[in-house]
């Protein structure tokens, strides 16, 4: 299982452009909005928050979906349509190992972007570290659970690696709004806000994991429950070739 | 003793009948040929015996077990199954060699060493058959499946696989070899099942399954004199007599050259432009199989 967590990494660093872009871009878009001193200065909109402290929850809300739903779907069903699981089934192996072996991989680079948008954010910026660390973890955790758990669905049920891709694009798409990547979430209809803190990722509670006091357990239950949901479903409907 | 016991296997997807009581045995040490055109059920057989398939009816057995619990010791080269393109030679033979207890490493002889860093989606044909005939014997399996194996390879590569297969053999390992090149099946098989419609329609010896077919041999020559045709008719080893302009055509067992060229010397009469044509498999394929076009893939 080593051997496979080893090779798995090592496909996930040499793909460059989609390694890098999971895990360094929400740091290069902190720096770069950072940038810009009028997303420095504290504003009543934000509770008397600074943009880019309100915008965190955002960057790591982009980090989760862009690894569950542009990487997850793609890469699995791109094993299944080559035959790659088919060929570990002949093995002792269950090919069912190399897909935890991936999600393995892909949740460390979703947490290791997180920690480094953390760092940056913390030494660039003086944005307090996390006020509530294990509710932070919890939050990311069980958002990223129910993320990756939505990819699974989409490979499990898509016909092709191209459809899944496609499909995967538009929830991205459409969890980046609620999550508030593309507006920023105060500019967004309350009814969006609503249903962003409660859509996976979860942007609601890792906010205020991060800069409130606690997240809010109803947000954390409703992705536990979405990742229980959204992976047994994939258990249930994947096909291995 | 029997390595493989298949036993009247049936298995149907949806409607179709995919397979339909097919039995055999294969032999330690063998190499079993699976001939027919496609969609004659060869793959599902042997994804059966693969464990990769449940049969709808009837039984499998490898080294008298159900396949599924007997994996490490069946190694398979499927038809178009890949490995992640990114994925390095070096580290698909690592991988693999760490699902088996004993390991053998195949990379040597099969000429892979020199690419152990190339990616698996940039090599050629050849090199991914050889990968893949590399990872389907890495946990040193009594029994080999190799699923046209040298489809898409260019001749010499051909060749080459076939020569690979050659030392799997005398490695001791019992081949089941599904294929569409009756060439290669003559060269490698001790045996082969000619598939068709989901039944076998012949098991034999390559050369036992030509000899099936009537008139195996063909003889043909321009008499230097007169001969009456009723004299060759009545050699037990002539089938058939025509005769188009000069020259004289007879076809009959595969020791009819000697009895036609008896004939003609105790006549004195010599004959010009002797030719004999063989029966090849290519033939009793076609016949056996109902005719369907062998080249169709």
């Amino acid at each position: 299982m080593l051997r496979i967590i080893e090779v798995e990494a090592r496909l996930f660093v040499r793909d460059r452009l989609n390694s890098l872009f999971a895990v360094v871009f929400p740091c290069l878009l902190l720096l770069v909005l950072g940038a810009v001193p009028g997303l420095r200065t504290p504003l009543p909109e934000f509770g008397g928050l600074r943009f880019i402290d309100s915008y965190l929850s955002s960057l790591v809300v982009f980090t989760l979906a862009f690894i569950g739903l542009q990487r997850v779907p793609t890469v699995v069903a791109t094993y299944r349509e080559k035959g790659v699981l088919r060929r570990l089934a002949t093995t002792p192996m269950h090919p069912a190992r190399l897909l935890a072996g991936q999600m393995v991989v892909n949740f460390c680079a979703a947490i290791l972007s997180v920690l480094l948008t953390i760092v940056v954010a913390y030494v660039v910026f003086g944005v307090d570290l996390p006020h509530h660390p294990l509710g932070l973890a919890c939050a990311v955790v069980l958002g990223g659970a129910g993320t990756f758990a939505l990819g699974l669905v989409i490979a499990a049920l898509a016909p092709t690696a191209r459809a899944a891709g496609g499909w995967a694009t538009a929830v991205f798409m459409l969890l980046m709004f609620f999550g508030g990547v593309y507006l920023p979430r105060f500019m967004l209809p309350s009814v969006v806000q609503k249903i962003g803190s409660y859509s996976p990722p979860g942007v609601e509670a890792v906010q205020q994991a991060w800069l409130g006091s606690t997240p809010d357990w109803r947000h954390l239950a409703i992705m536990g429950l979405v990742s229980l949901v959204a992976g047994t479903v994939a258990a249930k409907a994947f096909r291995w070739e | 003793m029997a390595i493989i016991e298949v036993r009247d296997l049936g298995k149907r997807y949806g409607p179709r009948v995919a397979v339909n009581s097919v039995s055999f045995d294969v032999a330690e040490g063998e190499i079993f040929g699976i001939l027919g055109p496609n969609g004659a059920g060869k793959t599902t057989t042997v994804e059966c015996v693969a464990g990769l398939r449940k049969p709808d009816q009837g039984s499998v057995s490898v080294l008298g077990r159900p396949p599924a619990s007997v994996r490490s010791a069946i190694g398979v080269q499927l038809q178009a199954s890949e490995l992640p393109e990114r994925m390095r030679v070096g580290e698909a033979l690592s991988l693999f060699s760490s699902f088996y207890p004993s390991p053998a490493d195949w990379s040597e002889r099969l000429g892979l060493t020199p690419h152990l860093r190339a990616e698996f989606g940039r090599l050629s044909g050849g090199l991914k058959q050889r990968l893949s005939i590399a990872l389907a014997l890495i946990g040193s399996p009594r029994v080999a499946i190799l699923d046209e194996l040298t489809t898409g390879l260019d001749p010499q590569a051909r060749r080459d696989t076939w020569s690979v297969v050659e030392q799997v053999r005398s490695a001791g390992v019992t081949i089941l070899l599904v294929t569409h090149f009756m060439e290669e099946a003559e060269r490698l098989c001790d045996r082969v099942a000619v598939f068709r419609d989901g039944r076998i329609a012949a098991l034999d010896t390559p050369s036992g399954l030509v000899s099936r077919v009537d008139g195996s041999c063909r003889v043909r020559f321009v008499p230097s004199a007169f001969l009456d045709v009723a004299l060759l008719q009545a050699l037990p080893e002539v089938a058939e007599v025509s005769q188009v302009g000069e020259q004289i055509v007879v076809s009959g067992a595969e020791n009819l050259l000697h009895a036609v060229t008896s004939l003609l010397a105790r006549k004195q009469i010599v004959a010009r432009g002797l030719r004999v044509d063989q029966v090849s498999l290519d033939d009793a394929y076609v016949e056996l199989t109902g005719g369907r076009d062998v080249a169709d893939h």
